[in-house]
């Protein structure tokens, strides 16, 4: 099958009429390089709206209490509540499915005035009163020091941890940050750490200016009893949090005597159903890439068999030669059907290299220019070559397939007849 | 060598069918050199095709060196045409990107014989029909009666039983005519049964042979002497 002869044979048709040969793989690799910027401009896509996600944990929920809007065992509604910090034992307790539960206070936020103080610099920040579990759920990279631990929540020892923007506000450069104190709200705190997040979207300069805290520390000197502000929730790999935060919600009516068919007194938001719905989404835009892509490249498909045709057609009497001199059908179909993929192949593989220069084009550009909003490093896996080598390999068996049907159809009486 | 029993073969032509043989017998010795003729549409070719297994009967036997030919797939039928039989047409039928050479290899590559002894016999051929050096040349620098003899070298280079040349010396004018049938004449002598359509009287007569077609029947067989055609060659 691979031997010389039938190479130089194939390689003999197909530079006989260059200019043919060059138009028909024209219509292969322009399918092919179309499906590859397709599906390359998809991951770009795909990568930028998932940079915005940033490290967190997908498969999180968080949950806040609000307004009752139901009487329920003699307890008006447009009642007040507040999660406690038994919850967490509670749904510790009743959910094994459970990673990370993270009760959460806060102080500051949008708009709040000047909370925090260092000798004559102040600046607004957000403070937070969190378990050492957050850094899982809501990953940071510690730059400095040490994070929350449980002996800090045991002792209610008055720590904080700063972000990096808090530093370049209440520090000199080059000053060292950690052992110093800062003072929150009117009370004394031991800077132990700084951290830094990576997060590529608008308020990633936000996410430098926060400051963390031990959840107990903060109840402490905030006067927040046992109250909690809200929960993130992240389940273990394999369960998926979509599926347990009905039954999480039922539990915490249940514990805080909320009507069950109250919708609005707990508030949630589930990080991953909203993430797949991105993800489908991706899905679907794949598909269409592939849609389109193969649709192309059938074109070019059948260009490739149109000329196969047409070169079998030309080749009649040399066919009909050939098996007059003994040479067995499967013999001509296995050459026409190597001519085929060969020409399919060759020129798939140059549209598939180019589409790779380009891709490495555009991501060169992309470097050189700055991010662009929610397109990020396009490119094509080494399965999707894979994939597209498949393709064409299977296209050019298919477009030889009729020719090689119709040069051993013709039997060589007709074909030597042929003058 | 070859034995035909009662041939019978038409061709359907859409509504009426065109009886062409209408029971052909006929024997041919290992050796032998047999001039088949007839005028045009009385069957000659037909009976050609279908010795060289390129069509088939619709009824009778035939036996090609005690082996029935029947009922061939296509498969066995390019087997047996490699193994058995050798063609020359009237138009050469070279293939013509190919040179001579590789034109003359061709059956012994269908045998799966190694590029290198294929070259070998190949050039031998070709010596044998004085194309030697020509042995490099593409089919179109050659003239009418050296691609003749190369197409003879390709049908020769299998060594089959059996060669048939149909209108070999059609193409061609006298003089390169009688050299072809030299060459013909030359390999019979060397014991190779050789079967030739012609409708010229002079090309009939340099076979040892005339078998006469009308209409699809054998209407004259007769043996006769041979007219060595070097006495024309210079």
């Amino acid at each position: 099958m691979f031997n010389r002869d039938r190479w130089k044979e194939i390689l003999e048709v197909l530079t006989s009429n260059w200019f043919r040969t060059l138009l028909t793989a024209f219509g292969v690799f322009w399918g092919i390089l179309i499906l590859i910027i397709l599906l390359a401009a998809g991951k770009g896509l795909e990568n930028g709206i998932k940079a915005d996600f940033g490290d967190i944990a997908t498969n999180t929920m968080f949950i806040w209490t609000r307004r009752t809007t139901k009487a329920y065992e003699g307890l008006p509604k447009d009642r007040d509540f507040s999660f406690k910090i038994e919850d967490r034992a509670l749904l510790e307790n009743n959910f094994p499915e459970l990673r990370f539960i993270s009760p959460r206070n806060q102080l500051g936020g949008f708009r709040g005035g000047s909370n925090v103080i260092r000798g004559i610099k102040t600046g607004a920040y957000n403070i937070y009163g969190d378990y050492p579990e957050i850094i899982n759920q809501d990953p940071m990279q510690i730059t400095s020091g040490r994070f929350i631990n449980h002996n800090d929540i045991q002792d209610k020892r008055k720590i904080a941890i700063i972000g990096e923007g808090v530093v370049s506000d209440l520090y000199d450069a080059g000053e060292e940050v950690v052992g110093t104190y800062i003072k929150i709200s009117g009370v004394n705190f031991l800077v132990v750490g700084t951290y830094k997040k990576r997060n590529n979207d608008g308020d990633g300069e936000e996410g430098q200016k926060q400051i963390f805290v031990p959840f107990t520390a903060f109840s402490q000197a905030f006067n927040r009893a046992d109250n909690v502000g809200w929960m993130a929730i992240t389940a273990k790999d394999g369960t998926s949090i979509t599926s347990l935060k009905e039954s999480i919600v039922g539990a915490l009516k249940e514990k805080h005597k909320v009507h069950p068919e109250d919708q609005r007194a707990i508030g949630y938001f589930d990080l991953y159903e909203q993430y797949n719905r991105v993800e489908s989404l991706f899905g679907a835009m794949r598909f269409i890439a592939y849609f389109v892509g193969v649709l192309v490249l059938l074109s070019g498909i059948i260009g490739v068999s149109n000329i196969m045709l047409i070169v079998v057609k030309e080749r009649t009497k040399e066919i009909g030669i050939r098996r007059a001199l003994g040479e067995k059908p499967w013999s001509i179909r296995l050459q026409i059907l190597m001519e085929s993929i060969f020409l399919t192949l060759i020129s798939g593989m140059c549209g598939i290299s180019f589409g790779a220069l380009f891709i490495y084009g555009v991501n060169a550009l992309l470097d050189a220019n700055g991010p662009v909003d929610m397109f990020l490093n396009p490119s094509v896996s080494m399965g999707v070559v894979v994939g597209s080598l498949t393709i064409l390999v299977v296209s050019g068996l298919l477009a030889g397939f009729i020719p090689a049907q119709s040069a051993i159809k013709v039997r060589p009486i007709d074909a030597l007849r042929t003058e | 060598m070859i034995e035909i029993k009662d041939l019978h073969k038409s061709y359907k032509m859409g509504s009426n069918s065109l009886h062409v043989l209408k029971g052909i017998n006929f024997t041919a010795e290992e050796g032998e050199l047999v001039a088949i003729m007839g005028s045009s549409g009385s069957g000659k070719s037909t009976l050609l095709n279908i010795l060289g297994m390129l069509d088939e009967a619709d009824s009778g036997e035939y036996n090609l060196d005690g082996v029935p030919i029947k009922n061939l797939s296509e498969t066995k039928a390019a087997k047996y045409r490699n193994k058995f039989l050798g063609f020359v047409f009237q138009s050469f039928n070279l293939i013509n990107y190919k040179s001579a050479m590789e034109n003359v290899a061709l059956p012994l590559y269908y045998q799966k014989v190694g590029r290198k002894e294929r070259e070998e016999k190949a050039i031998k051929y070709l010596e044998q029909v004085g194309l030697k050096e020509w042995a490099h040349h593409l089919p179109n620098e050659l003239s009418g009666g050296q691609k003749q003899r190369v197409a003879i070298a390709r049908a020769m280079a299998a060594e089959p039983k059996v060669l048939l040349a149909d209108e070999p010396t059609g193409a061609l004018d006298s003089k390169t005519s009688y050299e072809v049938m030299d060459l013909i004449q030359n390999i019979n002598d060397q014991g190779n049964t050789i079967l030739v359509v012609t409708h010229e009287e002079d090309i009939a007569h340099m076979c040892k042979r005339i078998i006469h077609l009308r209409d699809g029947v054998i209407v004259e067989d007769k043996k006769i002497k041979q007219v060595r055609a070097s006495s024309y060659v210079q």
